[in-house]
Parts: structure tokens; C-alpha cells; sequence
């Protein structure tokens, strides 16, 4: 029978019993997030309250222990997992929706509070809250503002720091701070834009005040087929080029629909190359002659066929596909490795060639499915771990796809993070002094070392770097200075 | 940090045939789209009561990485079944199929604490599938409830003292008020012409003693629409309990029964095998499955399980006649987790309700979130159960209905239970339906006033 550690008891003494997981076999189910990569952790604390997660804090400071927030624990970078063991917070438990300021447009939330739960109550005021990451069931505003999650209607609205305001954070002394201010434009420098992506290394946000939207209208959504992937992409870059902003412009490719049509149904026809989601929103005028320009720009690019959702129901169908379909690539084979590069989006054509070529290079199924609108590829590489050296060439892969994207002039994350899975790549698009300068941002936060340790940043003290050698070697491929 | 470990393959781990597939447990891809589906997670805010979490136990299992014990039992033990994140999970992990062989492996060690043992023996195998003592049982309740005995005992707290879990036994036990429903009294009721086709009807355990009206109205329902419906007198238990609580033995012993009385190898197939109970209805779907190694049934169960249809879905598959009298009155309808999660049939009852002229339906915010009643998990797990009720009450509540409608027994149990605990204001009728209720009511009421 395991004994407790210290760590573990003084936990308990701090924030009761049932808020501290301990047990080999219970953090077992802590050690995964939605990515491949894998860590361990040595206790989770789930906090009710600030005063907890102060509380915790300090006990964590006193054993030097790593801390590692996590919301769902649906992030795509390895941002949650306990890369170097010590205390996942998990913040599931903080899940009230504190107010919703209906006049001012805003919400106050706790960090456990799904995505999908304040749409819903933002929905029933007649507004929205615009970050949709395809994750939004199940994901976490708290999660959301660690990694600046984006989602397909972000092209219009921008990501997760356009729409938060305010935030409470408790430090790395264990002190409680507000940041930011319930207007929008705050003298001084722009703090929340900092902890905003900072992937739980600088704080833990125990509240947030976000911006809420009216919702349109109406709204317009349009499935454009193709017959070539680059036909697709180059309606995308013609739509984008008219000055029409949509509201969503989304690909999806062959393989996708492949494991989405089966048991989604959505309508996607399986021998199309490519399919365009294509969503334009607001006032009925507005839509009307928004939505006839691109179909008319779709229809250049010699479509199959173009066809709108009629009813919101139909809409939801689509959206369905979409939104489903990183779930529903376990149809194909049990594991994926989804990346996540920005380009250009007159890249777009050319880079899509390169990933494909990759994957084929590798012997690798390569699904894509991503926000075309604004050059945001998703290359989901599918293996099955148990084959032998399969993983390895899943990552070996995947280097040279965000290579791909670097080199075209684009960067190694959109919008999941760089965490774990991307830290190596990051000398890639930073120098040195780049580096040396974020991470002295870090430090004003105060001692911050213990605070989500081996994210972002390449190396970092007993940070396993054997695990990530295959980052290394398309490191040492490329040159370390060959950024762009 | 470090990359997964490739699987062991502990052959030694699982004790039966019926662990979880690898396979299957192998679709799960951590995305994590089903957590917040789920009501255990919702509860308890641990990862390993959630579908994931508990995938990732049964996968630990699988390759050696943990041991079978009361701390990972535990975590199966407190999944409500519910399903609902089937529904949510984009990859369709069949979750439910994977957590009964779990259940059926932890059933197979043995390894709950006595009491519970001698109770499921004497409940589960002794009383469930044998209609007569059922229905002895049921006069006992009858008397229980006509003598002012359980007033009494309820008025007492003599059973909060005895056993809490006995309390929470009397709290859930149906109103025994109406005749019970015997299986030829369906014969009785003939078709009306021309006859579009036969139907069986599985009338189960409980239904006939709790819910013997909601049969009555079943069996006029479909008659008034063509179908003439038989009860086969041969019939027993379904078996759902005790395939959800890990007894797969008795659960294939039932289903064999079963397939020998509705469907005898000497007879025609009825077009339809008709269950008016989800939880009934999705397991009697599964017979097929269940019965899959077996050589002498597996294929009639699996004819068995392609006719089974719940009565909302069959009434609409058919097309029902409209009915025409009115009901003034304002519901909402709870979708039963085993017939929305597990048979994936939504639209059929609210087409049903809709039909009913004067009848509105006012939706919950999650009408297919869980009630907490889950077959005997709110008796078992009576703590989540009712914290998982109290939160469905207040969606109840918020709509302003004057009635709750769904389609399974313990469903409506259940929210008859929280009616009484909640529903102060007394705004809500104290039982709760079954639409087909209000289906056979419209059309009677119909009829009356054509006759005037």
C-alpha cells in the first residue's frame, strides 16, 4: 500500500481530502492530454476556491514542487501534462459562471467554466462568446486563456485575447492580482495581453472577465465541393483576397471525410478532394449580398457543387463534420499527431502539396482539416502506437511539416500553444535574445520556475531531453539559427 | 515526460470472455469531448470518473500497466451508464458495451461485500426473473401502501434509522394503486382493421405491477392503429439489470427465454418485438450481441434484437393516426439516457406529444441529461443519484410544466421522487408520464366527444 508523501499531506491539511488525488492508480488518467506525449505527475490538487489555489500554492513552493494547471485536459500541445512531475492543478471544480453583465457585454467566470456553457448562458441574454475551438464541449476558458485557443469563427472575431478583459491571477509568491480592466482600452502596458498564451508558466487565473458578442442576425453556410485540394485552396486565398472577411472559412480534405461521413452523416461526399465551410454572418442585408459575392468567387474555382444550409439545423450538421472530426479520425487508426503551423494564406496551395508529399515521404495517412481563412493548417498525421518505430516517424514527420511552414514563412503554432510538443521548433522563428527576452517577462511575473516547467521554451533543467531527441535531430537537420 | 509506452499484452488480467475489446478501447483517442456530457464528472470532478478516465483504467488493465482494485472498481462502479457520452464522443467509442464487460469482469471476481452479494442473489436471480413472485411481491407492496403502513413508516423515520438504504428503497417505490397488468389481457383488445401487422409486446419485470396502465394504453394505442398486439405468457425479465450490473449468465438465461417465447423456432417472426421501457429496449437490441458465442442462438437472437422497436419509434415508423382529443396541459419531456443515448431515438416521442392537440411541450435546457436513476444505481449509489437528481429537478422546474414525460420506469420513478422532494409550490402533477399515455388519452377523449 502507497503511503502519502509529505507533499501530499500537507495538501490535504490545505485543501481537504477529496481535493487531493494521489494514488498510482488515479494518476494514471492524468498523465495524457489530447496529444501523444505523456507525463506524470505526482499529485493533483482540484481547488473550490482562490483561497485554495493560494493555499496550494505555498505548499507546492515549500516541497519546490512543479505545478502544472489543467482544464479539460483537451489541449493539443501537451500544455497540461506534468512535463516534470509535482502538482496538477486541476481547475474543473471552479466552474461557476459568475455573472453575466448583459448592458456591458461582459462575463465573469471561473477558469473550469466549458466554453460551450458560457455560449449557452451568453446565448440566453441574445449574445455569444466567440472563441469556438472545435474542443468548446468539453474545453475550459481557463485552458482557452493559458493557450489563446482560437476555433474556426476566430477569423472575424480574433482568438481568446481579443475577448478577455480581465484577469484574476495568483502568482508564483501565492499572491492574488487583478489584471487588465472591465473597459477596453487600459492605460499602461498590456498585462492580460501577456498572461493571455502564457501557457500557465507566469500564473494561475482563478477568474477572467470576458468580452461577450452580440449574436448575428443572420447567417449563411455554404459547403463548396472540389475536385483538387488546390482548386480549394485557391478559392480560399480569392475569397480572402475580395476584402470579404466571413465569419468562418474552413477545408477539409478527403481523409477527413473519410472518418467523419461514416458516423456523422454530415453530407460530405467521400469522393471529393476537398470541402469549403464557408460561413458568412450579421445583419440580413449584410448577409445577403456578402453570402452571393463568395459563392460567386467559390463558383470561379470550377466547384462540384455549392450548396447552403437552409435551417440551423442543417448548419449544426456541417458544423457537426467539422468540429468532429479530430474525434473521428480513431475510425482510421487508434492515434493521431495533430499539428498545428501558420502560413501565408497565398502559401496555402503550395505548402498543402509539401505536407501531403511528407506524409506520403513517411508512409503516413495524413488527414487536414483546419481554418483555411486564415492560413491555420491542422495536419493530422494518423499511427497506430503499438507498430513499432511508428511514433518516431510520426514526430520525425511532423518536424519537417513545421519546418514546411517556417519556411514558407509562417510560425509553429496558430492556436494550440507550442507546450511540450513544439518547445525545440521554437528557435526556429526566435533568436536567442528573443528567448532571453520573453523569459525575463516571465521573471517579472516573480519566480515562476516551478510554473508549468518545460513548456514553451527549448531545454530547461531536468526536462527529460531524451524524450524529445527526434525534435533535436530536425533541429540539427535544418541548423539551430535558420530562423526566419 | 516521455512518449507512451508501448502496450504489454497481460493476457492474465481479464478472468472472463467477456472483458472489454481491445479494439475498441483502442478507438478512444483522449480527445476529451466527453467529459462534460458526463454526470459523474460533472459530480465528483475527477478524471477517473469520467468516460476517459475510465477508458484509460480499462486500457491500464488491458496492458498490465495497473492491477485490478476496490479503488479502480470503484470508478465502474460509480459510471451511472447512462451513455450520454456515446452521443458526445466523434470517434463512437461503444462505451456502454465496454463498461458491461467490465462489469461482467468485476461480477466475475466476486468481489463485493457480502451483504450486496446476498442481495443481488436473492433480488437479481431469485425474485427479477420469475413473474410470479414478482407479482406476489407486488401484492405485498400493495398491501404495504393500502394498509397505511408505509405512511406510517415514513412519517416514523423508522427506516432512516434502520437503513438508510432502505429509505431510499421506500422513497423510490411506485404507487401500487392500479390492477396489475396481465399479459392476456392483450389478446383481448383486437386490432382495428384493416390489420397493418402483429407486434409482440415485451410487458418485463416491473412495468406490469408499476406501470400496468402504461401497457393498457400501449395495447389500445397500436390497436386503434392496426397492430394487433400479443403478450406471449412465456415471457420474463429482459435481463437489462443484470447486464448492466455485470451478471451476464443470468442476463443470456433471460435472453434465451425470451427468444424461445417470442419468437418460438415453429412460428412466424411478429413484425415487431415492441418494449415501451428504454432501459428494456436497448438491451433487447443487444440480445444479438449478448448471445454472439452462442451456437444455438446467436442467430435467432439476432433476429430477436433486429425487430425490437421502442413503441415511440414504432408508432412513428408506421405512421400513427393523429389523435384528435384535447389535452390542455403543459409538459416536459426527459429523454430516457437509454433510449436517446443508447437507441438514438429523440424526435419519435416529441412527434408523439406534438400530435396531441392542446398539449405543449416546454423543453429543459438538457432534456437528455441523466436523472440519477440509472436501474438500481439509485438505490446502490444513492449519494450521486440524488445530487445528479437535484440538478435535472431544477432543469424540470425552470420550465414551468405542470407534468414530467418519459419513457422508462425508473425514470419516472425517480423524478416522481424528486417531484415530492422538490417541487414545493406543488406547481407540478405528482406523477410523472409515459407519452403513450397521453397518446391513448387524446385518442379516447377523441372519441367521447365524436360520440356526443
Amino acid at each position: 500500500m502507497k503511503t502519502p508523501t509529505p507533499l501530499v499531506l500537507e495538501l490535504i491539511d490545505a485543501i481537504g481530502e477529496e481535493a487531493v488525488v494521489w494514488h498510482d492508480e488515479d494518476l494514471l488518467v492524468y498523465e495524457y492530454d489530447g496529444t501523444i506525449d505523456r507525463g506524470n505527475p505526482d499529485v493533483i490538487a482540484l481547488p473550490a476556491t482562490t483561497d485554495d489555489v493560494i493555499n496550494l500554492i505555498k505548499v507546492a513552493n515549500k516541497y519546490d514542487a512543479p505545478v502544472t494547471p489543467r482544464g479539460a485536459g483537451t489541449g493539443l500541445s501537451g500544455g497540461a501534462l506534468a512535463a516534470k512531475g509535482g502538482v496538477i492543478i486541476g481547475m474543473n471544480r471552479m466552474r461557476r459562471i459568475l455573472n453575466v453583465d448583459v448592458e456591458n457585454k461582459t462575463a465573469l467566470v471561473q477558469p473550469g467554466v466549458v466554453n460551450l456553457d458560457l455560449g449557452a448562458e451568453a446565448e440566453r441574454h441574445g449574445l455569444a462568446y466567440a472563441p469556438d475551438p472545435s474542443s468548446q464541449r468539453a474545453c475550459t476558458i481557463g485552458g482557452n486563456v493559458a493557450e489563446n485557443a482560437g476555433g474556426p469563427h476566430t477569423l472575424a472575431w480574433g482568438t481568446t485575447t481579443n475577448h478577455v478583459l480581465a484577469l484574476e491571477l495568483v502568482t508564483a509568491d501565492g499572491e492574488v492580482q487583478w489584471i487588465g480592466h472591465d473597459t477596453r482600452d487600459e492605460p499602461g502596458y498590456d498585462l492580460v495581453g501577456c498572461v493571455v498564451g502564457s501557457e500557465g508558466t507566469v500564473g494561475i487565473v482563478t477568474q477572467a472577465l470576458v468580452r461577450l458578442v452580440p449574436r448575428p442576425t443572420a447567417v449563411r453556410t455554404m459547403l463548396a465541393i472540389y475536385d483538387s485540394v488546390r482548386q480549394a485552396s485557391n478559392a480560399v486565398s480569392a475569397v480572402v483576397a475580395s476584402g470579404i472577411v466571413p465569419a468562418a472559412l474552413e477545408m477539409i480534405d478527403k481523409m477527413t471525410i473519410a472518418a467523419v461521413e461514416p458516423v456523422l452523416n454530415t453530407g460530405f461526399p467521400l469522393d471529393a478532394e476537398a470541402v469549403l465551410l464557408v460561413e458568412v454572418d450579421g445583419p440580413e442585408s449584410q448577409v445577403e449580398a456578402e453570402g452571393a459575392r463568395v459563392e460567386g468567387i467559390l463558383n470561379r474555382f470550377e466547384p462540384r457543387e455549392v450548396r447552403s444550409a437552409t435551417d440551423p439545423e442543417e448548419r449544426e450538421h456541417l458544423w457537426a463534420g467539422r468540429k468532429g472530426a479530430i474525434g473521428a479520425l480513431g475510425q482510421i487508426m487508434p492515434n493521431y499527431y495533430l499539428l498545428d503551423g501558420v502560413v501565408p494564406r497565398t502559401k496555402l496551395p503550395d505548402v498543402l502539396d509539401g505536407v501531403y508529399e511528407i506524409a506520403e515521404r513517411y508512409r503516413l495517412p495524413v488527414a487536414n482539416m483546419f481554418h483555411a481563412g486564415d492560413g491555420n493548417l491542422h495536419p493530422c498525421l494518423l499511427f497506430d502506437e503499438r507498430e513499432p518505430g511508428a511514433t518516431e516517424r510520426v514526430l520525425d514527420a511532423g518536424g519537417e511539416i513545421m519546418r514546411l511552414c517556417v519556411d514558407a514563412g509562417g510560425a509553429i503554432t496558430g492556436e494550440h500553444g507550442v507546450g511540450l510538443e513544439k518547445r525545440d521548433y521554437l528557435p526556429w522563428i526566435f533568436t536567442e535574445a528573443d528567448m532571453e527576452t520573453m523569459k525575463s517577462l516571465r521573471a517579472a511575473f516573480g519566480p515562476t520556475e516551478n510554473f508549468n516547467p518545460c513548456k514553451i521554451f527549448p531545454k530547461g533543467h531536468g526536462c527529460g531531453e531524451a524524450g524529445h531527441q527526434h525534435a533535436q535531430q530536425q533541429i540539427a537537420k535544418f541548423g539551430p539559427k535558420a530562423f526566419v | 515526460m516521455s512518449i507512451a509506452p508501448p502496450p504489454i499484452n497481460n493476457e492474465t488480467i481479464w478472468l472472463t470472455e467477456d472483458r472489454p475489446d481491445a479494439g475498441e478501447l483502442g478507438l478512444c483517442v483522449h480527445c476529451g469531448f466527453c467529459l462534460n456530457a458526463c454526470p459523474t464528472y460533472h459530480d465528483l470532478g475527477v478524471e477517473t470518473d469520467s468516460p476517459r478516465g475510465r477508458i484509460a483504467l480499462m486500457r491500464g488493465l488491458d496492458n498490465g500497466r495497473i492491477e485490478w482494485s476496490p479503488r479502480v472498481q470503484q470508478h465502474f462502479d460509480q459510471c451511472l451508464q447512462c451513455r450520454a457520452c456515446e452521443t458526445a464522443c466523434p470517434s463512437k467509442v461503444p462505451y456502454g458495451r465496454l463498461m458491461e464487460a467490465t462489469r461482467a469482469e468485476a461480477f466475475a471476481r466476486n468481489n463485493w461485500p457480502r451483504r450486496q452479494r446476498l442481495i443481488w442473489r436473492l433480488i437479481m436471480r431469485g425474485l427479477f426473473p420469475y413473474p410470479r413472485r414478482m407479482r406476489l411481491a407486488g401484492y405485498g407492496l400493495k398491501l404495504y401502501q393500502r394498509t397505511g403502513i408505509q405512511a406510517l413508516v415514513r412519517k416514523s423515520g423508522l427506516l432512516e434509522r434502520l437503513s438508510p438504504k432502505l429509505a431510499d428503497l421506500d422513497v423510490l417505490s411506485p404507487v401500487a394503486d392500479r390492477p396489475f397488468y396481465a399479459n392476456r389481457e392483450a389478446a383481448e383488445i383486437s386490432a382495428s382493421t384493416p390489420v397493418r401487422a402483429r407486434a409482440s409486446l415485451i410487458t418485463g419485470c416491473m412495468m406490469p405491477l408499476a406501470y400496468p396502465e402504461t401497457h393498457r394504453a400501449t395495447v389500445r394505442v397500436f390497436a386503434r392503429n392496426g397492430v394487433a398486439v400479443d403478450a406471449p405468457e412465456a415471457q420474463v425479465c429482459c435481463g437489462a439489470l443484470h447486464a448492466h450490473g455485470g451478471d451476464v449468465e443470468a442476463a443470456r438465461e433471460l435472453a434465451r427465454r425470451n427468444i424461445d417465447a417470442i419468437t418460438p423456432e415453429d412460428g412466424d417472426l411478429p413484425n415487431a418485438i415492441l418494449i415501451n421501457a428504454a432501459g428494456c429496449g436497448s438491451h433487447l437490441k443487444e440480445y444479438g450481441h449478448l448471445l454472439r458465442n452462442d451456437s444455438e442462438y446467436s442467430e435467432r437472437a439476432a433476429a430477436f434484437a433486429a425487430r425490437v422497436r421502442d413503441v415511440h419509434e414504432y408508432l412513428v415508423e408506421i405512421g400513427f393516426n393523429p389523435p384528435g382529443g384535447e389535452i390542455q396541459r403543459t409538459v416536459t419531456y426527459q429523454d430516457s439516457c437509454h433510449l436517446s443515448h443508447a437507441q438514438n431515438v429523440r424526435s419519435a416521442p416529441r412527434d408523439v406529444l406534438r400530435s396531441i392537440p392542446g398539449l405543449a411541450l416546454s423543453e429543459m435546457r438538457t432534456p437528455d441529461k441523466c436523472c440519477g436513476s440509472a436501474g438500481i444505481y439509485s438505490v446502490v449509489q444513492s449519494d450521486i443519484s440524488k445530487r445528479v437528481l437535484a440538478e435535472k429537478m431544477e432543469d424540470v422546474l425552470s420550465t414551468g410544466a405542470e407534468q414530467v414525460c418519459t419513457a422508462n420506469p425508473g425514470c419516472m420513478l425517480q423524478l416522481d421522487a424528486g417531484i415530492a422532494h422538490y417541487d414545493d409550490e406543488g406547481r407540478m402533477m405528482p406523477r410523472s408520464t409515459h407519452a403513450i399515455e397521453l397518446l391513448d388519452e387524446s385518442y379516447r377523449l377523441g372519441d367521447a366527444a365524436t360520440n356526443r
